[in-house]
């Protein structure tokens, strides 16, 4: 692993790519359980296995075979090992089961495989997990039997999945479900990572959504025009990211997009400059934030009560889906989703991965991102508050979308793959490379 | 009674003067006060309200003691039932066009709005205001005082003389003066012409019912037995409960639970649905959570209050969210923000009038199936608020009296919830739009980018004004401000007079004032216009003629 310090910040952009992507690579061979394939939520001690961080991992390991990170036969292997424990895994839906009707609790115990922390069935985690799994289905090609069974047991593990089911309350899909209480009392309100979910939902040659369940979805949408720029409005910057990861939505149109002569790509360029916007706004007083800092975000945070920092007493709000304009915000940057919007805005989003590195090199310990900076909380040492270890997610997303933007592996994998197609066309995609 | 009138007026006076003393005072006074105010305490009204001057001025206006109904007329051009806010619009009105007028009430004139609605909710909503300002005070330059004083036998008597005040705008005197026989007692129709009351047969023409709405107290094993506050009896109240568990994220709920919250009681909101005020913007209920949280109030979202226990004065209250069970030990319960139309009791089937649990049936012009009869108020709308039982209240007069065709569907009905930040709206929510397959933009402005709300430390919120897309239609707003109340006017105005969001931008607004945030909204669209076609036509323009 490379080591991270203030100096990268003034390499070249290859060079700091090249370092930040590997690095963060590393996530997914420390933090992965050998026997059954799991890998950690995070790196801190007792972590459980999040389903969607094993979709990242699925995904990022063709990236790091292409890389010459690792070899290809040991990509398959790592892949195959978590596939063969999904396949043979309890469905049965029981509280301490690993999943039913083909989708996954959020979070696992990282040997057993059982469902941890009473976590719910989760719709848009299995989403990410899926998707990981197809990306290494669409890599993975070659004649031989492990990629043979690698590819069969995708096919298996993705048909298997009765989305139906997650329709409970009509035509919308389901937040998630759980064993104690049934559905969640959650819906899909508003522009999200779902988009992934949706297409995936709906691709299904065995039993897909049915109905008009992502019509239902894109009717909470709103258009705004928020800081002088017309977008689809979602606070959080993951938002604009997740489903971007997978794929490609250059050029391509729903009926929405249609209506507003845009697309989901352009959308997040201009989600980062209303990011930018805010953070230069920088409405209560934060420390640090400004033009090269910014990114409110999904992500770790304090969560040690009140302090008297910024405007007011703020409060704080541990790992909470930070947001622009409204909020929540405390103070804390998700320093890697600026990188994570380098296919958007790939200058803006340089500048600001720069400019947080040498103001805050503290964010990269072990070298790989820590989840978040708080500036305006300062530590007795003086340092602002950083993240304690890693998130496996902020380091999947990193991985990826570092690779989309500088050789779009991942969005070239998945338009290739029928089902995404399918999903695709299903939500009333069309256009571009559809 | 004017000289009582004066005394009134001078004693919220006085209670004003007393409020701004307290900020040099300490302590949360929960049950006390001086020992004359403790004495006069204990005697209630009728109403349940202590038994002051002011209540005893209110029942004066809205049910005198000692009053007589009068005799019948042969035939009423219309009667009404119930003399809530529709009911004594509609009786004024119809009064003032010369119609022979009945209104009969059961209760008290004036109905919830005046009793146990608007009136004293607002009252107290602004001594709460007063009292987080005090807390926020040196942000602005002021010595916090170290401890504040909440007098709050206090502070319901100011509310209580607000309220009689206002109580002459309903009063008894005002309507018999109109010329409206007004029938207090239990109303109940003989048949498709006629009504009985106090043993009176009353025949009319056309008939109103407005009989409003109630609360609607949720079905919990053990909260009849531990005892439970409505809206009808929580302004009856004289000692502030040290815990309180509001039970519902409705308007009511959480207004209530914020007030009570800034007045000292350690206050736990449960909500049902995961965010307050469903049906808002998701936007508006984050930043109400956020106020909320900031206040101290425990927000239970998703949470469902399942079983209450009494143990000794204390209330065990055990809740459910998801899979998860907790339990909150209280002092009071604020339950019912709900509300159900009163449709029981008035024998609505002898008139040939359907009704189901959500009210009375009502068509576009208001009309009940009984087409001599109309009804108007909480009763039979979906929005149950007292300007829209008063709009409604007009639309029967014209329709019932003067064959007018007004249509319930054309109003453009705003409303508000006074939380602070307030969260107003006005006609469509971005949902439902596109529902109608009507395309929408939405121009949205922070507060934090409008310099009044800035200059005043009240930047949180923002305005969002949706438009037809590709037009200049204004097809709705919702408002989060600390005056959104009177900032979403505006937007009514505007879409009442047919006038598009551009032509906003042209209309001057003081400078600085918070309502530029509209008009920062209507510049956004301007410059829609302003595509770069146009830009390069007025470069090129303009280098030409310089």
């Amino acid at each position: 692993m490379n080591r991270i310090d203030a100096a990268l910040s003034t390499a070249a952009d290859d060079a700091i790519l090249d370092t930040l992507q590997r690095n963060a690579f590393q996530y997914f061979l420390h933090a992965t359980n050998p026997v059954n394939g799991l890998v950690a939520d995070t790196s801190r001690e007792g972590s459980p296995s999040s389903i969607a961080v094993c979709g990242f991992a699925m995904a990022c390991y063709p990236i790091a075979v292409e890389r010459g990170w690792i070899p290809r036969a040991d990509a398959v292997r790592r892949t195959l090992t978590l596939l063969r424990f999904l396949r043979d895994s309890d469905q049965s839906g029981s509280v301490d089961a690993t999943g039913y009707r083909g989708l996954y609790y959020h979070f696992l115990d990282m040997n057993s495989g059982q469902r941890m922390w009473r976590s719910e069935l989760s719709l848009i985690d299995s989403a990410l997990l899926l998707a990981g799994a197809l990306v290494s289905r669409e890599y993975f090609s070659e004649d031989s039997a492990d990629e043979h069974e690698l590819r069969e047991l995708v096919d298996f593990l993705y048909r298997r999945v009765d989305w139906r089911w997650s329709q409970d309350r009509g035509a919308a899909i389901s937040h998630g479900w759980k064993p104690e209480s049934g559905f969640l009392n959650y819906g899909w309100e508003g522009y999200s990572e779902a988009i992934l979910l949706y297409v995936l939902a709906m691709g299904s040659p065995t039993l897909p959504a049915s109905g008009n369940c992502y019509a239902a979805w894109t009717a909470t949408y709103q258009w705004e025009n928020l800081y002088g720029q017309d977008f689809l409005y979602a606070g959080p910057l993951f938002v604009h990211q997740f489903s971007h990861a997978w794929i490609d939505f250059r050029d391509i149109r729903d009926a929405f997009m249609r209506e507003k002569k845009s697309d989901y790509f352009e959308n997040s360029r201009r989600a980062v400059l209303v990011q930018q916007k805010y953070c230069e706004l920088n409405p209560h007083g934060f420390l640090g934030y400004g033009t090269n800092v910014w990114g409110l975000t999904a992500c770790d945070g304090p969560n040690d009560g009140m302090s008297n920092v910024g405007k007011h007493s703020q409060r704080h709000f541990g790992y909470a889906a930070r947001g622009v304009p409204y909020g929540p915000d405390d103070g804390t940057i998700g320093c890697w989703s600026a990188l994570a919007s380098l296919p958007f805005a790939p200058e803006i989003a340089m500048r600001a991965a720069r400019t947080m590195l040498a103001a805050y090199p503290e964010i990269m310990p072990g070298g790989m991102y820590s989840s978040s900076v708080n500036a305006t909380l300062v530590q007795q040492d003086g340092r602002a508050w950083v993240s304690t270890g890693h998130f496996g997610l902020d380091q999947g997303i990193v991985v990826m979308m570092i690779e989309n933007y500088r050789t779009g592996l991942i969005w070239r994998l998945m338009r290739g793959c029928e089902y995404i197609r399918k999903g695709l066309a299903a939500t009333g995609f069309r256009g571009g490379w559809l | 009674m004017d000289n009582i009138d004066n005394n009134i007026d001078n004693n919220i006076d006085n209670n004003i003067d007393l409020n701004i003393n307290l900020n040099i005072n300490i302590n949360i006074n929960l049950d006390g006060g001086s020992d004359q105010r403790s004495a006069a305490l204990e005697n209630r009204s009728v109403t349940g309200a202590p038994d002051d001057m002011y209540e005893r001025h209110r029942l004066a206006n809205v049910h005198p003691e000692r009053w007589i109904n009068p005799k019948p007329a042969a035939t009423y051009g219309l009667l009404i039932i119930g003399a809530g806010t529709a009911g004594l619009v509609a009786a004024h009105g119809a009064a003032a066009l010369g119609a022979k007028v009945a209104l009969v009430e059961k209760e008290l004139l004036g109905g919830d709005c005046l009793n146990v609605g608007c009136v004293p909710s607002k009252a107290l909503i602004r001594t709460s205001r007063l009292f987080a300002d005090m807390r926020y005070a040196h942000q602005y330059g002021a010595t916090v005082p170290q401890e504040i004083v909440v007098d709050f036998p206090r502070l319901m008597q100011r509310m209580r003389a607000i309220r009689a005040r206002i109580s002459r705008n309903d009063s008894i005197q005002r309507l018999t003066a109109a010329g409206v026989d007004v029938f207090f007692g239990q109303a109940h129709f003989l048949d498709e012409h006629s009504i009985e009351v106090d043993g009176a047969r009353l025949s009319f023409k056309k008939a109103l019912v407005a009989t409003g709405s109630r609360p609607n107290v949720p079905t919990i094993s053990g909260l009849s037995e531990a005892g439970f506050l409505t809206n009808e009896s929580v302004f009856n109240i004289t000692k502030l409960p040290r815990r309180l568990l509001v039970i519902g994220g409705g308007p009511l709920g959480c207004e209530l639970a914020q007030a009570f919250c800034r007045f000292g009681s350690d206050v736990t909101i449960a909500q049902s649905w995961p965010m307050f005020l469903p049906g808002e913007e998701r936007d508006a209920a984050q930043l109400l959570s956020d106020a909320f949280a900031r206040d101290g109030i425990s927000v239970r979202l998703n949470t469902t209050a399942v079983k209450v226990e009494l143990s000794g004065t204390e209330k065990i209250v055990h809740l459910v969210s998801d899979d998860y069970s907790s339990t909150v030990v209280v002092d009071a319960i604020l339950a019912g923000t709900g509300r159900l139309p009163n449709v029981e009791g008035i024998r609505l089937e002898a008139a040939g009038i359907e009704y189901d649990n959500d009210g009375i049936k009502v068509d576009d012009l208001l009309r009940t199936t009984n087409k001599h009869v109309y009804a108007a108020g909480d009763v039979c709308l979906e929005h149950k608020y007292t300007h829209t039982a008063d709009a409604s209240a007009r639309i029967v007069v014209q329709n019932a009296l003067s064959l007018g065709r007004r249509k319930l569907s054309a109003l453009v009905i705003p409303w508000c919830t006074y939380t602070d930040p307030e969260i107003a709206h006005v006609g469509m929510h971005v949902r439902e739009a596109r529902e109608k397959n009507i395309p929408v933009k939405t121009y949205t402005v922070p507060m934090h980018e409008v310099d009044r709300a800035i200059v005043d430390s009240e930047d949180e919120g923002f305005v969002k004004i949706h438009i037809e897309d590709g037009t200049d239609r204004i097809l709705g707003a919702t408002i989060v401000a600390r005056d959104a109340g009177e900032m979403i006017n505006e937007v009514s105005l505007a879409m009442v007079s047919g006038t598009g969001l551009r032509s906003i931008a042209k209309v001057i607004h003081a400078y600085p004032t918070k309502a530029e945030g509209i008009r920062r909204a209507a510049w956004a669209h301007q410059r829609s216009y302003f595509t770069p076609l146009v830009q390069a036509l007025v470069k090129t323009w303009v280098r030409w003629m310089n």
